[in-house]
């Protein structure tokens, strides 16, 4: 299978090992069309976000308003901090140049003048790794004003990267765009979207660093190719990253739409001593949690997972064996998000405090039947009441695995009805305006 | 006792004041390099940058304590990083850390008291197909062993020659 994203070529890093193999063609032919065409063509290639929404990126571009008096930005989102993802960076080590071509291409199609790179501040390695490509890009004429005569153009782009300092809520976008307007990561609350009033007001971009990396092979191969590839719905291949209780842990690049099993069992060489898999996470650690025997014919793509009861995500799939402690992990991962989560919104701030302690709770052998109970009711009332989607990336993990796996949590709780908890659960039901009431 | 830049740093943060059109946005950048200079982000710090870059101390306060990879008291020579995270603890994260954690008898953030050594308990590096992990300063150790984080920890111990 042709791999896009990361083609097995040795030393691609180096500019002119990607020159060589075709590298900055495709840039060249974009800006000998109209960015109308180049968007026409992304809509067409199916191609969508690869960050965790799966939102289609030419229609995103298109949201950029055609005429503005004012700058406009595109800022990829290299945050990569979704436990279970670590993909981004294998494209930052691998292939930096095809990122920096297809931001090329991009500013080119939106009308951007200037592209941000924000990178998580641990990646302190692959900062500098992008860094020293983009400066290469830089010196050899690639980027910035000296692009118009290499490329024979009117129009030219600088790139700069913008460096994080460790906080998982700066990958959603808006927060994203506060931190690197030098401020806290509050997320912003929507509407106005970023391609109205993104950085400092102005209309901007943002995109996953996978995303944009698919885009120098879409103008040059064309749509219809990419298109082809995968699952009609969500074409093209996608960076799998498999972690926890596989032989082979590891990014695979495959097709759209391959079958879980295949990757975990094929690719990832299946579960150390053969054990049974009690459970996978199949997107990254906010994505509902699939069981052992929910994984049969399940296709890894957003539609597929999303019948499936699951979804997509950022593709990193997180396998647990049969000899798993399911509560162990999900106090951790409800530890996760009480420590993510910024603080602006109190379902979110209050809510994930809750759960970390209720699950913590049970951990220690002193939960009750209703404390599962609990803990559904108020992960449910942080789903949907909050600005931004860590409230629901902090409730679903919560609200399926107790579900789906609700034998194994009853197993781990006393039968018996703590009526303090009972009396909790009671009152939060009846005093829970439903959102539906506060908007009429 | 007050804080100034070196005129390298000085220089270097204008590079970085260069990428954005105000000056705002390198207030992460520059406390980076505060922070490598002055070894962790002191109130003086905090008053040089807010002076360097028109932002209200408060402001670069804001910042300071919204991010984990700024430190307001000094950490360690070596301040080591350990992930926990649900794929490095489904591969003996927690072992890694409990080892660490007693071999240098601290608990999290603490500091030892020649200053050689920090720890953290961290959140996901990125790290989770080549895990358990951890990080010493900005250098990832991944796949780790008990055996190899026992050699880390001991080569980390010896004088610098």
């Amino acid at each position: 299978m042709e791999k896009i994203v990361l083609p097995e070529i040795d030393n691609l890093h180096v500019l002119d090992v990607y020159v060589q193999n075709g590298g900055f063609t495709a840039a060249k032919k974009a800006f000998s069309q109209s960015s109308d065409d180049i968007i026409d063509q992304v809509k067409k290639s199916g191609l969508r976000g690869r960050g965790g929404a799966a939102f289609s990126a030419g229609l995103k571009w298109s949201f950029m308003p055609k005429t503005t008096d004012k700058p406009k930005y595109l800022c990829i989102n290299g945050d990569e901090s979704e436990p279970g993802s670590f993909k981004d960076r294998q494209i930052f080590e691998y292939n930096p140049h095809q990122l920096i071509e297809g931001i090329l291409i991009t500013c080119y199609a939106i009308g951007a003048k200037i592209a941000y790179i924000y990178i998580r501040g641990e990646y302190h390695k692959w900062v500098k790794l992008m860094q020293k490509a983009l400066d290469d890009a830089y010196t050899a004429g690639y980027v910035g004003e000296a692009m118009k005569e290499k490329f024979g153009t009117d129009f030219f782009c600088n790139i700069y990267i913008h460096k994080g300092a460790g906080a998982y809520i700066c990958g959603e976008e808006s927060s994203l765009m506060n931190s690197l307007e030098g401020q806290r990561g509050y997320p912003r609350v929507k509407p106005p979207f970023p391609a109205q009033n993104g950085l400092w007001g102005c209309p901007t971009t943002i995109n996953n660093v996978e995303t944009i990396a698919n885009i120098p092979p879409i103008i040059n191969k064309g749509w219809e190719w990419f298109s082809k590839i995968g699952e009609p719905k969500h074409p093209g291949t996608i960076l799998f990253g498999v972690s926890g209780h596989v032989n082979k842990p590891g990014v695979y690049e495959l097709p759209s739409g391959t079958l879980l099993t295949d990757i975990i069992f094929n690719y990832a060489g299946g579960v150390p001593g053969n054990k049974k898999i009690l459970c996978v996470i199949p997107g990254g650690s906010s994505m509902p949690p699939l069981r052992g025997d929910q994984l049969e014919g399940v296709k890894m793509d957003s539609e597929s997972l999303k019948a499936a009861g699951s979804a997509i995500g950022t593709g990193g799939i997180m396998v647990m064996d049969e000899d798993t402690d399911l509560v162990k992990v999900l106090a951790r991962i409800a530890h996760f998000y009480h420590h993510e989560s910024c603080g602006q919104c109190t379902p979110c701030r209050e809510g994930t405090g809750w759960l970390e302690k209720i699950l913590k709770r049970i951990l220690a052998g002193n939960g009750s039947v209703n404390d599962l109970d609990l803990l559904i009711t108020v992960a449910t009332q942080i789903e949907g009441n909050t600005i931004c989607a860590l409230g629901e990336a902090a409730a679903w993990p919560v609200r399926f695995m107790v579900t789906r796996f609700r034998d194994y949590f009853e197993a781990r709780v006393s039968k018996e009805i703590n009526l303090e908890v009972a009396n909790k659960v009671h009152s939060m039901r009846h005093t829970a305006i439903p959102l539906a009431e506060i908007k009429n | 006792m007050d804080f100034k830049f070196t005129p390298e740093n000085i220089e270097r943060i204008n590079k970085e004041i260069a990428k954005y059109p105000v000056k705002k946005p390198a207030v992460m950048a520059t406390l980076y390099i505060a922070q490598e200079q002055n070894g962790f982000i002191s109130n003086e710090v905090i008053k040089e940058v807010s002076l360097l870059l028109n932002m209200t101390a408060e402001e670069v306060l804001g910042v300071v304590t919204f991010y984990t990879m700024y430190y307001q008291k000094p950490m360690g020579k070596n301040h080591i990083q350990v992930c926990t995270n649900v794929s490095c603890m489904l591969r003996g994260g927690y072992e890694i850390w409990n080892q660490v954690k007693e071999k240098l008898g601290l608990e999290n953030m603490g500091v030892t008291e020649d200053h050689k050594f920090s720890l953290e308990e961290v959140e996901c590096m990125g790290s989770c197909g080549t895990a358990p992990m951890l990080a010493v300063n900005e250098d990832y150790y991944e796949n780790l062993t008990k055996e190899k984080v026992e050699e880390l920890l001991k080569s980390l111990s010896q004088p610098l020659s």
